[in-house]
């Protein structure tokens, strides 16, 4: 029997996503195979990669991070050198200072940083909220208004807080909602309809399907991925068709493997370099399950994954 | 695939005579198809007819044994249709291509990553051991090195003449020979049935490689892996997809074999690469990924991914709630309560046996979700635990009053104090390994 190639291309496809303005765009989605399936078809916009910087500083305890960035005297510098990170295609903030558990920053000083934010970069932006839902619903509303032209992705709007992000970044502001969920396909086609019910178009939003660190509870983010990808191509579901951003150094960067010094574990060897890798291995991952975008921290993460996303679509 | 009726209908004699207790030979066909009657039944089938069925009938992917390892008998593309069974296995690479003073390094080293997680040993199963083109002359010393180490090995080499020598210093270990392809794979088949060898074949296309299995089973040798890897990382995937997809989707069981991706070609060693692309494959239809190294900075995110993507739903991912004693502790010692999830139990109980200090880690009954999924389900709650404490009877067992929660449930503090108002209530941290300097801190 001669060898008969069986495709996987399908008549739906990925809905085109776009964020930033002018030249500076970047788009995700628009393919009709599974993730680097460029041998079904090809796939236009390969996925995309944002360097993430946060409002709490950087790492101090990851050289490779703490030097890169070091020098910089505000947001606005830490947004260019975060853009001149090669392969980087978004900028990604987190308003990690916003959490009302924690440093509690107030709105209008979260909004000048965005607005630092966005001068010291032309690159696309995403913001990504803090861990109160309650608080993004009022520094989304905000950042919106300050960053109005700018056509960002505004991540984190949940089940809980998802009507007044929508309403306002979304429809008055006209900028791109990110709709959170957690890794169950139900939830994330839930939070979809929601949110297209309030007049959001379907082109307007990505999702955070969920994510964890390799080894913590990751089949379920594969699993969810894979499904949502599956309905969304085979079955024509519009609901599930938004590209997936996925948030990734967040959850790495925090655990064990990634943070345990080398002092604490000699046979471990050098922290960065676990993390590092925790980092790649988890990108990787996500990337071949489904994400359209990954949010990556260590200059040296973002060039492996890059290259390898280069070299397969 | 499930085997049609029609195809079985084929094979009858089509004579209609009811010896088989069924009207007819479609409706007996029809039968066989489902599972209700054995092919038995019918006198006329012969066994070659048989032989044929049953190759068709045949799981899409064969299971190939490697000592104590299983490789392949996937029957689904993605893990949430069916549990996938085969987990990904790793090699560390050796070759004639580098000098003798690297390579000692590299075998010195392929003990190094030895652990367990979570019941599962990790380390890497295997060493590639590769004759570089024209590099030849020091294969079999090198090989004989290898084979001195407690792991299986690959043995990557065109050459029947030299294959057969390296076979020779192998010493009754369990070997794959990666060696067969279009030109010399009859000579080479022998050479791996011999030696009983599991035979590696490579292909300079996918056709090419197709043909070469096929001719392979021709000569009755089944027992086979296929390399993948390609020309560039591109191929590399494109081929892993096409002999997965084409055995379990397309029913194409000559490419029903596990296969093997060298990843450390592909990547000019760079170290970050080869992460990547491990993870690459692992997650999609690597059955052994060859890498440069496998130090713990790769291996701790690759194990544990691999950890999650080959889980078996079927084993119970929770521990039994209770006390769990650690480092010695008594009814003096302070406690820390947690959920019954396997991998959080794991974690926790790692590390504060890795702090030396006396705790009671108690296990309550939070349906084997973890902190934050199971407080978001509403199982880890202020009552939940007020409720394993006095059902569990602890205030009687331990005098200490001192009870520690995972930081990122610390909202519940003010709730699990009122619930507990004899028991000072302290709001640990939010990750584990943060427990030892935590309980330093603590004790003074
Ligand atoms: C996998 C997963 C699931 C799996 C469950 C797997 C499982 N067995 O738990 C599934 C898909 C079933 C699931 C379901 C849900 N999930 Co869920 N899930 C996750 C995910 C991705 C990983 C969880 C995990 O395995 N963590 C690893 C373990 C080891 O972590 P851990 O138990 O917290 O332990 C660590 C620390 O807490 C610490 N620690 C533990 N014990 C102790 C004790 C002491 C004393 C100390 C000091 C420290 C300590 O040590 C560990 C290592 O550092 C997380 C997101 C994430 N990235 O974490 C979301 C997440 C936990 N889920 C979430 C939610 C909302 C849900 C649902 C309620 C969704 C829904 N609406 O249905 C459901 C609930 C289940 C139900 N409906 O019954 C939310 C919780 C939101 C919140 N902040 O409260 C999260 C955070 C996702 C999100 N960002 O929205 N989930
Ligand atoms: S016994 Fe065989 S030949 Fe006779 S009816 Fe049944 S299937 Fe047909």
């Amino acid at each position: 029997m001669a060898l008969a190639k069986t495709s996987q291309k399908f008549n739906s496809s990925i809905s085109a996503f776009t964020i930033g303005t002018d030249d500076k765009t970047v788009t995700l989605g628009g393919e009709n195979v599974l993730p680097f399936y460029t041998f079904d078809a090809p796939i236009e916009n390969a996925p995309k990669i944002g360097a993430e910087i946060s409002d709490l500083g950087m790492e101090k305890n990851v050289p490779g991070i703490r030097d890169y960035y070091a020098g910089a005297k505000d947001f606005s510098e830490l947004a260019a050198k975060a853009a001149a990170i090669p392969g980087v295609d978004f900028v990604a903030f987190s308003l990690d200072a916003a959490d009302p558990n924690g440093e509690n920053r107030s709105v209008e000083e979260c909004v000048e940083e965005c607005r630092q934010v966005a001068a010291g970069t032309d690159l696309p932006l995403v913001i990504i909220g803090c861990k109160g839902t309650e608080k993004n619903e009022a520094l989304f509303d905000k950042i919106a208004d300050a960053l109005s032209g700018r056509n960002v992705l505004l991540m984190s709007a949940k089940e809980e807080n998802y009507k007044t992000i929508a309403a306002s970044a979304g429809l008055a502001y006209n900028q791109k909602i990110g709709a959170e969920s957690a890794v169950d396909i139900n939830l994330a086609k839930q939070l979809n309809v929601v949110i297209s019910q309030m007049g959001v178009k379907p082109q307007s939003i990505a999702m955070n399907v969920g994510v964890a660190a390799a080894g913590y509870g990751f089949e379920y983010v594969v699993s969810t991925m894979e499904r949502v990808k599956m309905a969304a191509l085979s079955q024509n579901d519009n609901m599930l068709q938004m590209p997936i951003v996925t948030p990734v150094a967040s959850e790495t960067w925090n655990v064990k493997e990634a943070i345990v010094s080398e002092e604490d574990i000699p046979e471990w060897g050098p922290q960065e370099e676990r993390g590092i890798d925790m980092e790649i291995v988890t990108a990787s991952a996500c990337l071949a399950s489904g994400s359209n975008a990954v949010i990556l921290r260590h200059p040296a993460s973002i060039a492996a994954i890059s290259e390898m996303i280069r070299e397969l679509v | 695939m499930a085997l049609k009726g029609l195809d079985i209908f084929k094979l009858t004699p089509k004579t209609n005579c009811k010896q088989c207790g069924v009207p007819t030979c479609m409706a007996f066909s029809m039968k066989v198809a489902q599972g209700a009657l054995p092919l038995e039944k019918c006198p006329f089938i012969t066994d070659e007819v048989k032989d044929q069925l049953s190759e068709a009938t045949a799981p899409p992917m064969k299971t190939i044994k490697i000592g104590d390892h299983s490789l392949g008998g996937e029957t689904v593309l993605e893990r949430h249709e069916k549990t996938f069974v085969s987990k990904t296995l790793y090699a560390m690479k050796v070759s004639t291509a580098n000098d003798d003073a690297k390579n000692d390094e590299l075998l010195g080293k392929v003990a190094k990553v030895d652990y367990d997680r979570i019941g599962e040993r990790m380390y890497c199963e295997f060493v590639y051991v590769e004759a570089a083109e024209g590099e030849n002359a020091r294969f079999v010393d090198l090989v004989r090195k290898a084979a001195a180490l407690d792991r299986d090995l690959i043995l990557a080499c065109s050459d029947v003449g030299l294959a057969k020598e390296a076979l020779g210093v192998c010493g009754g270990k369990n070997v794959i020979l990666m060696g067969a392809d279009a030109s010399n794979y009859e000579a080479m088949s022998a050479a791996a049935t011999e030696a009983k060898a599991v035979l590696g074949v490579s292909g300079a296309s996918l056709e090419e490689l197709h043909d070469t299995v096929a001719a392979l089973e021709k000569l009755g040798n089944k027992n086979l892996i296929l390399n993948t890897t390609g020309a560039n990382a591109k191929e590399a995937f494109r081929n892993t997809v096409e002999v997965r997809r084409g055995a379990i989707k397309g029913g194409d069981r000559t490419f029903g074999y596990p296969s093997l991706v060298d990843v450390a070609s592909l990547c000019g060693g760079d170290a970050h690469k080869e992460a990547a692309y491990a993870s690459l494959f692992t997650a999609k239809y690597g059955s052994i990924v060859v890498l440069t190294e496998m130090d713990y900075a790769k291996a701790l995110p690759l194990y544990g991914l691999r950890q999650n993507i080959f889980t078996d739903p079927q084993k119970p991912m929770k521990v039994e709630p209770g006390i769990y004693p650690l480092n010695g502790a008594d009814e003096n010692s302070i406690c820390m309560v947690t959920v019954d999830f396997a991998l959080t139990y794991f974690i926790v109980s790692g590390e504060i046996e890795r702090s030396g200090v006396p705790v009671n880690l108690l296990i309550s009954d939070a349906g084997g979700y973890s902190v934050l999924t199971a407080w978001a389900a509403g199982k880890f709650s202020a009552s939940s635990i007020a409720k394993f404490i006095s059902e569990q009877n602890i205030e009687e067992k331990i005098k200490n009053r001192v009870l520690v929660l995972p930081g990122k449930v610390a909202v519940l503090k003010g709730e699990v104090q009122e619930k507990l108002p004899d028991w000072q209530v302290v709001v640990g941290t939010n990750e584990a390994v943060e427990i030892i300097r935590f309980l330093k801190e603590y004790q003074k």
